[in-house]
């Protein structure tokens, strides 16, 4: 355990199902993976199943070879048991680092995806048309391609917001000297450059595994220092929803478990067209996904840090689409992390992501809809928290302001009761002090719970005039976080980094001199 | 202890918000030491001059206060603490003021009219006169208005303030009101209202001389009407 650790906010979960449900499930993705079993697409995975006694099979399909296994529930068993149940996400700032335990309802909250699109929000003036004196300000809305130095003001931005508790790259870099075989060194040194939050990704390229373990490996000090305190790690979604086994984010599976890293194993089915849209055959079979893609990663190497990816979804069932911010999400959602936690591992869930396309009332409902759900439920990382609008497609930096500001009050609402004899003794003192005062009121003697946190504040952006206020307040606390200085590697390290890894854009490099001149 | 250490400690100490002993401040380790009232009848005790200790123990660090609180730095509760120790500190002292021939601002008589028990905001705007100098005579809540009207006569107060929370009891401050007309003493006592269904407007309707939105609207009035 280490000495210092961010503190996120420990629950008292929420829990859907029985123990007796849980184990119906269990039994019911058990079953689905002996018969029919998974369609794997790789080559290596399924001999390596085949050697611990899957049953495999070979089918030539029109363009490619599929191989069937079907999993003995035994070979399974023991693979997940070997997962470990706890372990460390590290940081640049040991504060920053996570303590995950699956036995412990800790809850982190984090960003996510790779959205294509960033919003910009700008307050303009209106007038009436009726009475050009009266004017409103309303926000106005500007979509920009996402690319490296959106990036980097992202992480500079997530950095400043003290509920966000890890860093997923939410935009995808899109310049034009960005390919796919430096897309992963220049989206993790943009992030790893801004910010001393744990960080995470997919990998776009298996052949970019090692360049981005060589740059963690110079900003911690060498493979074994990374190892103690892994500053990165992946996201794989090696199934492709219903039971296939992607040949491709297999191979990046066995590399990144080679290489020691902790690992996400993420399924993403959706209710409705590629997983029964009832919540019994939806968990059954995302968690079918999930396990088998555990399996895959204790039979590779036993006892690696992985993490129960689960985001399952719902399909809109007027156009076939994602539906975010629906009871079934919540419901589905909730499941996961009770099955994680049946199988103690810690658990990567979803929350935060909605329909909307602009910030505003639809996005602050699905918003807190599944926030506190899903904060309620236990799960230790849940990502997708920050900024995404138009389900996972946009990131607005103002909306991530915003988001933070309602999981920082989440947080507090979830915390535990502070209900003790010495605190209970305390408070009949002070019950029977202001009773003998002449004025009966506590407000005194509510200075040190005010003071310390304990008790929370208004909500940040509040309007008191009849007008909503809430965007431009938002914008404006946006503009001050903004203006902080980015946390910078320094240079040697830079330099470092610039010399031993290929493909990285030059302006990206960042310099004291930039420090000096305020460009950052 | 040295005269003007003990005066900083009672300023250090109404900054904190700490009128006796066993009271937490607002910075960290302080519960237990002396506090404003302890140190204040020390000073009377080492004989002390009363105005100096209102002035430079008192005053100068309610200042103080004031300028953290419109700085954000400080909360209501905290100007209350603040305003409770000045309060309690004027209590202790106040018979050797008037030996000295120091007077309090003026009697402010306050009270939740007939009817209503909510006093929190009365109670609050209480202690923050009394902090401000004032001598507050509370009658408390649900008092009767033939009352307010005698103990305005009997104390001969050139305040009163009224206070109400109910729509269904705000009328009664009216009647306060036109009962001190009746009783020929309307020209003699300001009469201040608040509440939280009261207005400007309402106190123009009711023959009010001003309403006060909070209890530092009342002070401002206050100082803003003095006889």
């Amino acid at each position: 355990m280490p000495d210092s650790y961010r503190e996120g906010v420990l629950v008292k979960p929420y829990e859907r199902l029985s123990l007796e449900q849980v184990k119906w499930l269990d039994e019911a993705s058990l079953h689905i993976l002996a018969d029919p079993g998974i369609w794997c697409y790789n080559e290596r995975a399924a001999g390596l199943f085949k050697k611990h006694g899957a049953k495999v099979s070979e089918e030539r399909e029109r363009y490619s070879i599929c191989w069937r296994v079907s999993f003995p529930s035994g070979l399974i068993k023991e693979a997940v048991a070997k997962a470990p149940s706890s372990f460390v996400l590290g940081a640049r700032k040991p504060e920053n680092r996570l303590l995950l335990d699956a036995e412990v309802p800790r809850v982190y909250f984090g960003s996510g995806s790779e959205a294509n699109i960033w919003i910009d929000v700008e307050m303009e003036s209106f007038a009436s048309i009726n009475d050009p004196d009266v004017q409103l300000k309303i926000p106005r809305f500007q979509e920009r391609r996402g690319d490296s130095s959106l990036l980097c003001r992202a992480a500079r931005l997530c950095e400043q917001l003290e509920h966000l508790d890890f860093f997923i790259r939410p935009l995808n870099i899109q310049d034009p000297g960005v390919t796919s075989k430096n897309h992963d060194a220049n989206k993790f040194f943009a992030s790893l450059n801004n910010t001393t939050k744990h960080v995470q990704a997919g990998l776009t390229e298996t052949e970019s595994l090692k360049d981005v373990v060589r740059m963690a490996e110079i900003i911690t000090g060498g493979s074994e220092a990374l190892k103690e305190n892994p500053i990165i790690s992946f996201i794989t979604c090696v199934f492709k929803s219903p039971l296939q086994m992607v040949d491709e984010t297999a191979e990046k599976v066995f590399a990144i478990v080679e290489a020691g890293l902790p690992i996400v194993i993420s399924s993403s089915p959706q209710g409705g067209s590629s997983a029964p849209i009832q919540e019994a055959g939806m968990v059954a079979q995302i968690n079918a996904e999930i396990l088998a893609g555990i399996t895959l990663t204790q039979l590779i190497k036993e006892h690696s840090p992985v993490l129960y990816g689960s985001v399952p979804v719902r399909a809109r069932l007027d156009d076939l689409h994602d539906l975010y911010g629906c009871p079934e999400f919540n419901q589905y959602n909730i499941d996961c992390v009770q099955m994680a936690r049946f199988y103690k591992i810690p658990c990567y869930s979803t929350a935060g992501v909605g329909d909307a396309k602009i910030p505003g009332m639809q996005a602050i409902f699905e918003k807190l809809f599944t926030h506190l759900h899903m904060a309620m439920s236990g799960a230790q990382y849940i990502h997708y928290a920050f900024g995404l609008l138009d389900r996972t497609n946009s990131f607005c930096p103002v909306q991530a302001v915003l988001d933070n500001e309602q999981i920082g009050k989440i947080k507090h609402c979830l915390r535990g009761a502070r209900v003790e004899p010495s605190v209970v003794d305390d408070m009949l003192k002070t019950v029977k002090k202001v009773m003998s005062s002449p004025h009966r009121l506590y407000a005194r003697h509510s200075r040190k719970a005010m003071h310390t946190g304990e008790v929370s504040s208004p909500y940040r952006f509040e309007t008191k005039e009849w007008e909503d206020k809430v965007l431009e307040n938002a914008l404006e606390y946006m503009k001050q976080l903004e203006i902080k200085p980015a946390p910078h590697l320094d240079q040697t390290t830079v330099e470092q980094i610039f010399n031993e890894i290929p493909g990285l854009l030059p302006e990206l490099r960042t310099d004291k001199g930039d420090l000096e001149n305020g460009k950052q | 202890m040295e005269n003007n250490e003990l005066l900083k400690k009672i300023a250090f100490n109404v900054i904190q918000g700490r009128v006796e002993a066993e009271d937490e401040g607002f910075d960290e380790g302080l519960d237990g030491k002396p506090a404003v009232t302890e140190l204040v009848e020390k000073a009377i005790q080492q004989g002390l001059d009363p105005k100096t200790i209102v002035l430079e123990g008192l005053t100068e660090a309610m200042e103080v206060v004031g300028k953290k609180f419109e700085q954000e730095e400080y909360l209501i509760p905290d100007m209350l603490a603040s305003a409770e120790c000045v309060g309690t500190a004027m209590d202790i002292l106040s018979d050797h003021l008037v030996g000295a021939g120091v007077e309090s601002k003026g009697k402010f008589i306050i009270a939740t009219v007939a009817g209503d028990l909510h006093d929190i905001g009365k109670n609050i705007v209480a202690i923050m006169l009394k902090g401000a100098g004032y001598k507050v005579i509370d009658l408390g809540s649900n008092v009767p208005t033939e009352q307010i009207v005698e103990e305005v006569k009997k104390h001969q107060a050139p305040y009163l303030g009224l206070s109400a929370l109910l729509t269904t009891t705000m009328r009664v401050m009216g009647e306060v009101v036109e009962k001190l007309n009746e009783e020929g003493i309307r020209s003699k006592v300001k009469v201040l209202i608040g509440g939280a269904p009261t207005s400007r407007e309402f106190a123009e309707q009711i023959g009010a001389d001003a309403y006060c939105r909070d209890a530092f609207q009342s002070i401002d009035v206050l100082k803003s009407i003095a006889l």
